[in-house]
């Protein structure tokens, strides 16, 4: 086969996994917007992928903030500038706009989407699937769309909680490690933060909720060839998903703060 | 003329240049039980996943009650398989559900019914396969293979459906829990008055759940009959088959067994 055949065929397999993914993309929104609507199985979602994570969104963003503060600390020092004022300010920023969702983005990820992946990949290899078809019951709406609408709801809420929580380990550091005054600090943080600062970290959770969501229902759904195609699918999920990650947060922050 | 409950015309499927179904015909009359008998790689499964709506056949034509099946919308396919109920070789049972909730998953979320109003019928339907009601709280994974089946066939019935298909329902179990399950078969075909479609190589369960055999051999059917006359078939692939001779017509196909 020539090398033109090749990349050839790549492009067209390429396109074929778009047109693919894109199908399943459309279909998951529009039985999310569609009744019936399984309350009780988007009630259990919503605990599985928001309130089982806290504790690990919460570690993620307790040190994520602590680190920041130090290190900033340790950067300004080193220039001769002086820390206070700003410290507060880029621990509340880069945690409110970047750190927190994207930091827990990526352990959901992890934790969410493989866990997806690999649930919906077994009931596809075992026909559970195929068992939802024959009782009249659309596997999307049973699946997929519970996952989605529990992660679009629940991510923000849980990044909300992680924002908090990073910037309180800012506080630990500058105040019980560097010497802060903490009403000063507290007050930076205060005047520094806007509202535009949390909302493009809400709107990037609620974009990655679904993004993580969506990939790991999408590569457990087409998973074939028993053990090793599940975990082929589980895989597939968070690398796919933490790339996208990555990609939709530039393009957002772009879009809210791009001049 | 009765409307056959399933008609097959011609039905074809290939996966890439392997052709598994080959023009396919079949009818499966009101209250008929009709087994399709075949070695590994004949097209059983697939016959049974195309009439399912599972798998889209190449060309043919597949009709239940009359109403062709193939290429409809999932909506009009969800009013198809209300009107059906499948037991799976491996069972197929929900691992995030108790076993009550398996049986009544159709009642659920198929049919809208309520929780409390389900979980009688589904003890009723677990009690029709032998089940009591303590193993109703149990997970799948608590359950032995026979017991899974059971529970299967007790799903596959709580509708009351009109068709039920059984996908190889002895594969995997001992001789003795077999004869159950085809015993079962018999009383839940009969209580519910439904039409069967039954798969599977086990010429000991064909012939005790089904009224007529159909020989499934590279993609068509090869005889089909009432089953007291398949011992007198004139057919040397189904005579290689039913006796289990090594010697005969019969190519193995190695790659797909």
């Amino acid at each position: 086969m020539s090398a033109v055949q090749t990349v050839g065929r790549l492009f067209l397999s390429f396109l074929e996994l778009v047109g693919e993914v894109t199908l399943f993309t459309l279909v998951s929104i529009s039985h999310c917007v569609r009744r019936p609507f399984y309350f009780r199985l988007i009630g259990r979602q919503m605990m599985e992928i928001g309130y089982y994570s806290l504790p690990v969104i919460a570690l993620t963003t307790l040190f994520a903030g602590m680190v920041l503060a130090l290190q900033s600390y340790t950067g300004f020092q080193r220039n001769a500038v002086g820390a206070e004022g700003v410290i507060a300010e880029i621990v509340v920023l880069s945690i409110t706009r970047e750190l927190g969702p994207v930091l827990a983005g990526l352990m959901v990820a992890a934790r969410v989407g493989s866990s997806i992946a690999a649930e919906i990949g077994t009931m596809r290899v075992t026909e559970q699937i195929d068992a939802l078809v024959t009782l009249s019951t659309n596997p999307f709406k049973y699946l997929v769309a519970p996952r989605i609408i529990a992660g679009v709801t629940t991510l923000p809420i849980l990044i909300l909680i992680g924002d908090i929580i990073g910037v309180l380990g800012g506080y630990i550091v500058a105040v019980y490690k560097l010497g802060f005054n903490p009403t000063l600090y507290l007050k930076s943080s205060w005047d520094n933060l806007f509202l535009e600062d949390v909302v493009t970290g809400l709107v990037k959770a609620a974009v990655f909720g679904f993004v993580v969501t969506l990939m790991g229902c999408y590569q457990g759904y087409t998973s074939r060839g028993g053990a090793q195609g599940v975990g082929a699918a589980t895989i597939n999920s968070v690398v796919s998903a933490s790339i996208l990650i990555l990609i939709l947060n530039y393009l957002i922050s772009a879009m809210f703060f791009g001049t | 003329m009765t409307t056959p409950k399933i008609s097959l015309r011609n039905v074809t499927k290939s996966f890439g240049r392997k052709v598994v179904l080959d023009g396919v015909d079949l009818d499966v009359m009101p209250g008929e039980s009709v087994v399709i008998i075949g070695g590994s790689g004949s097209g059983k499964s697939v016959t049974l996943k195309c009439i399912l709506g599972l798998l889209t056949p190449d060309s043919g034509e597949i009709e239940i009650d009359g109403e062709s099946v193939v290429g409809i919308s999932d909506s009009d396919r969800e009013h198809i398989n209300a009107k059906i109920g499948m037991l799976f070789q491996s069972a197929a049972l929900f691992d995030s559900l108790t076993v009550w909730e398996n049986a009544a998953f159709g009642l659920i979320a198929g049919k809208g019914m309520s929780r409390t109003a389900a979980r009688p019928i589904a003890l009723e339907k677990l009690a029709l396969v032998g089940l009591d009601e303590k193993i109703a709280m149990m997970t799948p994974a608590d359950l032995s293979v026979g017991m899974r089946k059971r529970v299967g066939l007790a799903r596959a019935v709580a509708t009351d459906p009109e068709i039920i298909f059984f996908d190889e329902p002895t594969t995997g179990i001992d001789p003795i829990m077999g004869d159950i399950i085809n015993e079962l078969i018999v009383d839940c075909t009969r209580e519910t008055h439904a039409s069967g479609l039954t798969i599977t190589h086990d010429m000991a369960s064909a012939r005790k759940i089904s009224d007529k055999i159909a020989m499934l051999y590279k993609g068509k059917i090869v005889w089909a009959g009432p089953t007291e006359e398949i011992d007198t078939a004139d057919s040397p692939i189904v005579q290689q088959f039913i006796n289990g001779q090594a010697e005969g017509p019969i190519e193995l196909d190695i790659s797909a067994a």
